[in-house]
């Protein structure tokens, strides 16, 4: 029994030394978002609290946390309440997988692409079931649009995930970086890379793709009836969830922990530092697209999904399949 | 192996009783909740024998795509208000000979499965070419299985859903008139001379515009 415990200590403990770094990173990556765009629209974005204003997500929190959680007299309150849990758990635990270097993972799983992609497809339920649960027609309608979009790009995003195994043979996170010690998959995929970004922008419900709460149509969509500590809770799934995409993206397409070049100074650098700034640079293209692209229309968005992205990725399978077996380059293990 | 065990029962009590309440609850959109707790821990057991392709297979196909998409019949016919009272009505037991002759049969299925499985192992064994090989991961024993000795059921199955997903959009789709559709091409490729017009308005009589 005892043995049991002290394992199930030091995976806790693990499980610990992974988590709390995210949540802070959610916390610090607010205010980054929030001053990248103002910076691109001349403001100068929460400068009070803190140096920069780098305190401004903790003062956010305080006052999540002190303000009343009003739940709808009609709601489901059951399901009212689990949706933002579900949110932000499924969020949190699609990084047991992430591997910040080799053999600096919390679960190096054989099939880790596959649970990052079924965790994140998850992702839906916590919007339909807090859409469905306030019993209210912003909310739902929101939860209705971003359940058919989130629905549409994960195809994209499942095909191009496709196209880096072809290149890879395995659907281990830690094979997938190590297959690209010579070359980053962005280079060779440039094209995936390009849609796999903007998918990743209409899978988090993120501008020009923020339809599901666009403020103008839909008060704030499904978080409309959500307040204090559980409306607090939506949106740090929501930036997790954007985070978790960043990386996923810099593991399939931009080295994961690889060094760009594996030379002197560079190779001095610890390899998690590496994913973390790949993590950023793609963040920081979040947040500018965020600050420079007016809000899709819902015909549009549609359309791009599935008569555009589609089947480009699908001929893009084709091929690289047919590259690699025609030069014989199809990887064997 | 304790461990193991009390995560089995876990899981499969979770199974059991989400299943039952998928039958038993009033509100059609719990009901659909409670298939989507049923599917997943379903794939936890899964996972649990060793499965995981199958398991996550199982939470990406059914959980993320077909799950949703009921969710979402459910929700937009409103279901849930009317409630399923008239199964619950005493006139109405027609459906219950039926359930049960069903479910004897698919039970007595699974035990002859399961008991050949037990019982007869070579039996197993004789249909596939490929023994288990314990050093490869089950993603690439699946593969090499599918792709090879089953090539033509796989394509096949593929075509089905192909025509069937083809049948449903025939059968569901229609034209409707007087909807003004967005096309890029016109728009990139409209020129100035075309699109600007200098009219001279006669008093009182306005212009056609959709003309």
């Amino acid at each position: 029994m005892i043995e049991y415990l002290n394992i199930l200590f030091a995976e806790v403990y693990k499980i610990l030394f992974l988590l709390i770094p995210v949540l802070v990173s959610v916390a610090m990556i607010v205010w980054l978002d929030r001053r990248v765009w103002a910076f691109v629209q001349k403001r100068r974005g929460p400068n009070v609290v803190g140096p920069f204003g780098l305190f401004q997500s903790l003062a956010d929190a305080l006052k999540y946390i002190f303000k009343e959680i009003i739940i709808p007299a009609s709601a489901n309150k059951i399901i009212f309440i689990l949706a933002p849990i579900i949110t932000m758990t499924l969020a949190l635990i699609s990084w047991a997988v992430i591997p910040f270097g080799e053999d600096f993972v919390l679960a190096d799983i054989n099939v880790g692409i596959l649970y990052l992609f079924a965790v994140s497809s998850l992702g839906v339920y916590g919007i339909i079931m807090g859409g469905w649960a306030s019993n209210s027609k912003y909310p739902f309608l929101g939860a209705i649009r971003s359940a058919a979009q989130m629905v549409s790009y994960e195809v994209s995003i499942g095909v191009i995930i496709i196209n880096v195994l072809l290149c890879v043979g395995s659907l281990n996170l830690t094979d997938i970086v190590l297959a690209q010690e010579k070359l980053w998959f962005v280079i060779p995929l440039f094209p995936m890379f390009v849609i796999f970004f903007i998918s990743a922008l209409a899978e988090t419900n993120r501008p020009p793709f923020d339809l599901p709460e666009a403020e103008a149509e839909l008060v704030a969509g499904y978080q409309t009836e959500y307040s204090g500590m559980m409306y607090a809770m939506f949106w740090l799934g929501e930036y997790a969830n954007i985070l978790l995409m960043c990386s996923l993206g810099s593991i399939l397409f931009l080295g994961g922990w690889l060094s760009p070049i594996d030379l002197y100074p560079f190779s001095l650098v610890p390899s998690p530092l590496w994913l973390i700034f790949k993590i950023l640079l793609l963040f920081i293209l979040f947040s500018l697209v965020k600050a420079i692209v007016p809000r899709y229309r819902y015909d549009q968005l549609m359309k791009l999904g599935w008569k555009i992205f589609l089947p480009l990725s699908l001929i893009w399978v084709v091929l690289t399949a047919s590259y690699l077996f025609y030069f014989n380059l199809l990887p064997t293990n | 192996m304790i461990i193991h065990s009390i995560f089995f029962y876990i899981f499969s009590i979770i199974a059991v009783f989400s299943a039952i309440m998928v039958t038993v609850s009033r509100n059609t959109v719990h009901s659909v909740f409670f298939l989507i707790l049923d599917f997943i821990s379903i794939s936890c057991l899964f996972i649990m024998i060793g499965a995981e392709f199958i398991g996550m297979i199982m939470l990406i196909v059914y959980v993320g795509a077909v799950a949703v998409l009921f969710l979402f019949v459910v929700m937009m016919f409103n279901v849930s208000q009317q409630n399923n009272e008239q199964l619950r009505e005493k006139k109405n037991l027609n459906h219950i000979p039926i359930g049960l002759l069903i479910s004897t049969v698919i039970f007595f299925e699974l035990i002859i499965v399961a008991g050949g499985w037990k019982y007869k192992p070579e039996l197993l064994k004789s249909f596939s070419s490929i023994g288990i090989d314990s050093n490869t991961t089950n993603t690439h024993e699946i593969g090499n299985v599918l792709y090879t000795d089953y090539i033509h059921v796989f394509q096949l199955s593929g075509m089905i859903l192909l025509v069937a997903m083809i049948g449903a959009i025939v059968l569901t789709f229609r034209k409707r008139e007087g909807i003004k559709r967005q096309s890029y091409f016109k728009q990139i490729s409209r020129e100035r001379n075309e699109a600007v017009e200098l009219v001279d308005v006669e008093k009182n009589k306005g212009v056609n515009v959709d003309a």
